[in-house]
């Protein structure tokens, strides 16, 4: 007769859970189990299965479940992988005692072969990365191909594109922009004329503080802060829209009535885009430079008549017009990652938020990269 | 033997709009496979929602094992599969049907992994353990959701509209699971559901709801439900439509 091991509180939820208790014996070949082989218990079952697997004593044959008082699903699995640990060892071990039901049960639960979960190396990783960087760069490069198409398409035959909604995206990007876009242009300004401020009056040239902040707020933080602003808000917006309707099946709806869900979905966006830009960057000039005069005036003593014949002086037409002309470019840079980004999304709720985050992401470094050429190329024309 | 869940004077919905059910009176029993059947918007879904404790009764009595049902952190006393599977879009089938043991059991984790596995085998889906929930069928979703809330052995279970969508062979073998399920380890189903041949081949009891009469218009088994004279019970089993 073999040892018995008598369990009586296996540990498993609250203490003051009832816990029931089960029994392993050995009676030579055979292993006996009693008691509730349950949830409740499974963990001590586990553990107590495996002792029985590295115990040096003679193999087991067969285990007798004529005591067990109960068995569920993770007792059943429990054992399902016990017998299947003991198979890898060559042995066969037969249940035996089973009632019918307990006998189904295990049946039911009897797992098949799994197939091992693929793992990448840390090189291959890095590949896969990069791939799917340039393909990432292929398809906005693809998606600017076909929305071409589609404006062509949306030309000829005007009905087909769903321009009604351009005004309500506009109102959505633009009109409740406004607040925030006031405020953080302010503060620019506001700021650019404190940094300038302390060296400017060391050299009694507190005037000049107006150049400044009119030519860098006009020609790049206006538009810089408002295209920010405009990625974070509307941007991540219109790829969380289209990305849920692009999970949601809206997307094939709107294909399978004959509509380009790029030409009705992303070109009133772009469009809405390339309007609401340009008008907040003016509002943004406007209270940048008034964010500037308010320093001027009370760090520097500078009169805000002053300040504003010296911006008037420093300022030429080219520096705001360069600056819309960079909204422009920003607003439809935002539409084009937004919305090639929302199309893309496969899968669930996961992939709406990794698409969105991903358009956020672009979207600040395709701002700065573009922002960086349009100065160089505007640097050369005023040169001219 | 006391029944599992009791209705009295039940009445749900949404205020300000009317009630979509009153005076709703019914009992399930311990091991029943019981259907709550009716037409689109009569309040099936809604009273599932109430017998889960996602809401709140607008009156009468409402009792699950005993108590009111509420929906609160902690262990779950009863599993849940929801109609389109609700499986998380990020996890895998292994990662979503570990959660709950994770979670809520003190199992060590080579122990999850071997019962994972027995459930995805019991519903079928050996071998589709690390592939995501988009990247499998919508009645494969729905057996993995199954499989998801008997992970922590419910001795209660709540299906809503499990076979709907799938095709006749797949239904066939969820009914089967079902019967199963309830043989071996003695399950009380209660199933949301308007798919006849299914509710005809399992369930005991059923109740009708009607969603002009705001009200449960016949209650028993399917079989003698089909043969009623009540024009909306007979309408509903022979599939009959009449115009509003």
């Amino acid at each position: 007769m073999g040892h018995t091991t008598t369990l009586t509180t296996p540990h498993s939820g609250s203490a003051i859970e009832p816990k029931p208790a089960f029994t392993i014996a050995r009676s030579d070949r055979t292993l006996i189990l009693a008691g509730d082989l349950t949830i409740a218990s499974g963990s001590e079952l586990w553990r107590k299965l495996r002792e029985q697997l590295d115990d040096a004593q003679e193999p087991i044959a067969s285990i007798d479940l004529t005591r067990a008082r109960s068995v569920d699903g993770v007792g059943a699995s429990i054992l399902g992988s016990f017998r299947s640990q003991l198979a890898t060892r060559g042995v066969d071990a037969t249940v035996v005692g089973a009632n019918q039901q307990v006998s189904e049960l295990l049946g039911l639960f009897e797992a098949g072969e799994q197939p091992e979960r693929p793992r990448t190396s840390f090189v291959e990783r890095v590949g896969q990365r990069t791939v799917e960087l340039g393909a990432g760069l292929r398809n906005i490069v693809a998606f600017i191909g076909e929305l071409t198409v589609e404006l062509v398409g949306a030309w000829r035959r005007p009905r087909t594109a769903n321009w009604r909604s351009t005004i309500p995206l506009a109102e959505r990007a633009g009109a409740d922009a406004v607040p925030i876009v006031l405020l953080i242009n302010f503060l620019v300004g506001l700021v650019m004329a404190h940094h300038s401020a302390a060296k400017l009056r060391q050299y009694g040239a507190s005037l000049y503080v107006a150049d400044i902040v009119v030519l860098s707020v006009t020609r790049e933080l206006a538009p810089l802060m408002t295209a920010i602003i405009l990625a974070g808000r509307s941007g991540a917006a219109f790829t969380a829209e289209i990305a849920t309707m692009k999970v949601s099946e809206e997307i094939d709806a709107l294909r399978a009535m004959g509509f380009g869900p790029v030409r009705y979905l992303a070109l009133p966006r772009l469009l809405a885009l390339g309007l609401v830009a340009p008008l907040l960057v003016v509002l943004g000039d406007m209270v940048g430079i008034l964010g500037g005069m308010v320093m001027a005036w009370v760090g520097l003593e500078v009169s805000p008549t002053a300040f504003f014949n010296e911006a008037l002086r420093a300022l030429r037409p080219f520096d705001v017009i360069g600056g819309l002309i960079k909204s422009v470019v920003f607003g439809w840079a935002i539409g084009v990652i937004a919305c090639q980004r929302g199309f893309a999304a496969k899968g669930g709720a996961a992939e709406v938020g990794d698409k969105t985050t991903s358009t956020v992401v672009t979207c600040l470094f395709g701002i700065v990269l573009l922002d960086a050429v349009l100065t160089i190329l505007f640097q050369v024309i005023r040169s001219i | 033997m006391s029944p599992v869940i009791v209705a009295r004077d039940l009445a749900i919905g949404f205020p300000p709009d009317p009630p979509l059910l009153e005076s709703a009176t019914f009992e399930i029993d311990r091991g029943e496979i019981f259907a709550v059947l009716g037409g689109s918007g009569c309040g099936k879904s809604t009273l599932l929602r109430c017998l889960i404790g996602l809401e709140q009764p607008l009156a009468g009595t409402l009792l699950v094992e005993g108590s009111p049902p509420e929906m609160k952190v902690g262990k779950p006393t009863y599993g849940v599969s929801f109609q389109h599977g609700a499986l998380l879009g990020s996890l895998t089938l292994e990662e979503n049907l570990a959660l709950p043991l994770t979670s809520w059991t003190d199992l060590p984790d080579e122990a999850i992994a071997p019962i994972v596995r027995a459930k995805l085998a019991m519903v079928g889906l050996d071998g589709a353990a690390h592939r995501l929930p988009s990247e499998i069928s919508g009645g494969m979703r729905k057996r993995a959701a199954i499989a998801r809330a008997l992970m922590l052995e419910p001795t209660l279970l709540f299906l809503d509209e499990p076979s709907a969508g799938l095709d006749p062979i797949t239904s066939a073998g969820l009914d089967e699971l079902i019967l199963t399920l309830r043989r071996t380890l003695g399950l009380t189903v209660v199933i949301v559901s308007h798919e006849l041949p299914s509710i005809e081949r399992i369930v005991d009891r059923s109740i009708v709801l009607d969603a002009q009469a705001r009200r449960i218009v016949a209650t028993g088994a399917p079989k003698d439900l089909a043969e009623s004279d009540e024009p909306r019970v007979s309408d509903f089993f022979h599939r009959r439509w009449r115009a509003a």
